[in-house]
């Protein structure tokens, strides 16, 4: 027995509208400082990195070589020289800035973010409204599918990739040529996230109003009409859900870009330049931190803005039953 | 600014724009096909109309399913059980012994020990600061709240790779006599330590620091689902308790511990599965050296340094058997869940 309601709530980060007066009562009465006290330290704790990653990504070279970032506060001196070498210069042995990075991520992350939203609430619609022979038993096998780890597949897909795929003699998939185009991410990407995917949005089309659908089918619409024109629109605060997901899932990547991905400034996304940087960057705090917070930035942006969207595919992916 | 400067930024605005028309592209011309196959099976009627549209609409995921993810695992318990050149002509069968390596290779038997560790730590840590959160949170102020809230979940949102970038710098280890740049390395001099070690070359505490930074990205996780956990349980209940008396930890205990046990156990699985296959911290912050290797970056170093593929595939199948009992666990409860519906 699961105490989790089937109808997933939307709990907005930090607002409580169901505090009744009584139990806002009942609650003060049994608040303590010791709890706030626990809560604050372990904030500070968690925020502290964070902040410090800024700030010596702010500081002048010779500041943050010689002293902690902390010291900031007694001595403050800002500049953005660090983001403009880091952005679109370079140096100490790297070729180029972190600029045509940003945009092979971009690149990389909007069709494996759109792709498997249209592929996957096909899926899921069909599964929940066309009902077929074994439709139950195909979902939860997509499901289950989750089970297997993407690292499973890394060396059988790169095989098809430049191979193609082969059984004796015969070819079954011949080869397409994909390798190291961005066309091998997305699909990869696409591929690994299905099985979530189609279970996040399914639980959400299984929901829509029965009635909805029959009367549009009674009415003569096609069932890729009813998909189109009703699934779809309807679906929308899932799609955003498992979008943001996928979009933070995809930009935050290092695996499957270093493996399908050429090694070349024309297709390697941020993460894996800035691993990259580790290295080359050892000595050089102020630019590596620089290189960290604009690989944050944008995946901070997308969260902070649709937090809500976001907790809710999370709750729904983990949660529901 | 210079006209060398103004050349490269050129440079760089009409490479962008190249990639940004690739973009386009490829979501339009994948649009486009669609629009086409739905175009033209709408013109379908009678007793095709159904199975065209399963034929459409499920036919892509599931033939991408099967390339993507059944027929490579299949692929890759068969290459386990062949030597090291999975890509050359000579493929030859060498039974379990890529197996029985990495039971008795001491380096690898480390490392799948290493990766218990993991398992047994980061969730345990991760779920219990997420509760604690969870459950104090409550008791303060609701704009203090919110900010709590929302600035303990915000490393989720951060990549591993960037979450090693802002640790690394955390653990830097600089001469105790020059000033310090990094920030346990201070601490642990202010609080008396003299000659604070090199951090992250030093087994085994290193493996805990790089536990920590796995643990600072899951705890949010754990926090906003438990919270919403705690949250569905309805007032009167705890009310009912607290007329009885029962307050702090005997009231979770008693009667908010048992009410959350199912989404408890599936935050430590969900959390247990990401730290399996955690494999950007340790490949970022010391490349699985100094002995701090996992699973998931040994099986990347086998197939992409030593290319012996045998020995990778067997550590990723390895990793499946692990992680099929909790995703098992998962998709059972669902079923459950949905017959009891």
């Amino acid at each position: 027995m699961s105490i989790i309601p089937t109808t997933v709530p939307v709990p907005e980060l930090g607002d409580d509208h169901r505090s009744t007066a009584p139990v806002k009562h009942v609650r003060k009465a049994f608040s303590n400082p010791m709890a706030s006290l626990v809560v604050v330290l372990l904030t500070v704790l968690w925020t502290v990195p964070v902040l410090g990653l800024l700030i010596t990504s702010l500081r002048p070279r010779l500041d943050s070589a010689t002293s902690g970032w902390w010291t900031f506060f007694a001595h403050p001196h800002v500049t953005l020289s660090n983001y403009n070498t880091v952005l679109f210069h370079g140096g100490y042995n790297v070729s180029s800035g972190l600029f045509p990075y940003i945009m092979n991520s971009i690149a990389i992350t909007i069709p494996a973010t759109i792709i498997p939203i249209f592929l996957a609430s096909m899926a899921a619609y069909t599964l929940a409204w066309v009902r077929f022979r074994g439709s139950d038993t195909i979902f939860f096998i997509i499901f289950g599918l989750q089970v297997v780890p993407l690292q499973m597949s890394l060396v059988p897909l790169l095989q098809l990739y430049s191979h193609g795929a082969h059984i004796g003699t015969v070819t079954v998939i011949p080869n397409l040529h994909l390798k190291g185009s961005l066309a091998e991410v997305w699909l990869s990407h696409t591929m690994f996230s299905l099985p979530l995917a189609v279970f996040l949005l399914h639980n959400f089309i299984s929901q829509l109003p029965e009635s909805l659908i029959e009367a549009a089918r009674m009415d003569g619409a096609s069932h890729l009409r009813v998909y189109r024109s009703i699934v779809l629109p309807l679906s929308m605060p899932a799609i955003a859900s498992f979008a943001i997901f996928q979009f933070l899932w995809v930009w935050n990547d290092l695996l499957v870009a270093l493996t399908f991905a050429a090694k070349t400034t024309a297709s390697q996304p941020l993460t894996a330049q800035l691993q990259q940087l580790t290295g080359s960057f050892g000595s050089h705090l102020e630019l590596l931190t620089a290189g960290g917070f604009v690989s944050i930035v944008i995946p901070m942006i997308v969260f902070f803005a649709l937090q809500r969207y976001f907790v809710r595919g999370m709750l729904a992916g983990s949660v529901k039953g | 600014m210079t006209a060398g400067s103004s050349h490269v930024l050129a440079g760089l605005a009409s490479d962008s724009a190249a990639k940004l028309w690739g973009v386009i592209e490829a979501v339009g011309g994948f649009l486009a096909i669609m629009a086409i196959i739905f175009f033209v099976a709408g013109r379908a009627t009678g007793r095709l109309q159904r199975p065209l549209t399963v034929v459409i609409c499920l036919g892509p995921a599931i033939v991408l399913l099967l390339i993507g993810l059944v027929a490579p695992a299949i692929r890759t318990m068969y290459l386990s059980l062949h030597g090291a050149d999975a890509f050359g002509p000579d493929v030859h069968y060498v039974g379990m012994k890529n197996y029985s390596w990495a039971f008795t290779d001491p380096t690898t038997r480390a490392t799948l020990i290493r990766t218990v560790l993991w398992l047994v730590i980061v969730p345990t840590a991760a779920t219990g600061f997420g509760l604690l959160v969870a459950l104090l949170v409550d008791r303060m102020r609701q704009g203090l709240q919110s900010l709590a809230k929302s600035l303990i979940f915000m490393p989720t949102a951060i990549s591993f790779v960037g979450a090693s970038v802002i640790w690394k710098y955390v653990y830097n280890y600089t001469d105790p006599r020059q000033p310090q740049i990094g920030l346990l390395s201070e601490v642990a001099i202010k609080l008396g330590w003299k000659h604070p070690p090199n951090w992250l070359l030093t087994s085994p505490v290193n493996t805990f620091l790089l536990m920590i930074i796995m643990v600072w990205i899951q705890t949010g996780f754990a926090m906003v689902v438990l919270g919403a956990a705690l949250k569905s349980i309805p007032d009167e209940i705890i009310e009912a308790a607290r007329m009885d008396g029962a307050s702090g930890y005997r009231l979770f205990r008693t009667v908010q511990m048992p009410m959350i046990r199912t989404t408890l156990v599936v935050v430590v699985t969900t959390i247990m599965i990401a730290t399996l296959k955690v494999f950007d911290i340790v490949y970022t912050m010391t490349g699985g050296n100094f002995s701090t290797d996992v699973l998931s970056n040994d099986m990347y170093t086998q197939i992409f340094t030593q290319f012996n593929y045998g020995r990778g595939s067997a550590l990723a199948v390895i990793l499946f058997m692990a992680v099929m009992p909790l995703v098992g666990y998962n998709v059972m409860r669902m079923r459950r869940d949905r017959a009891a519906r």
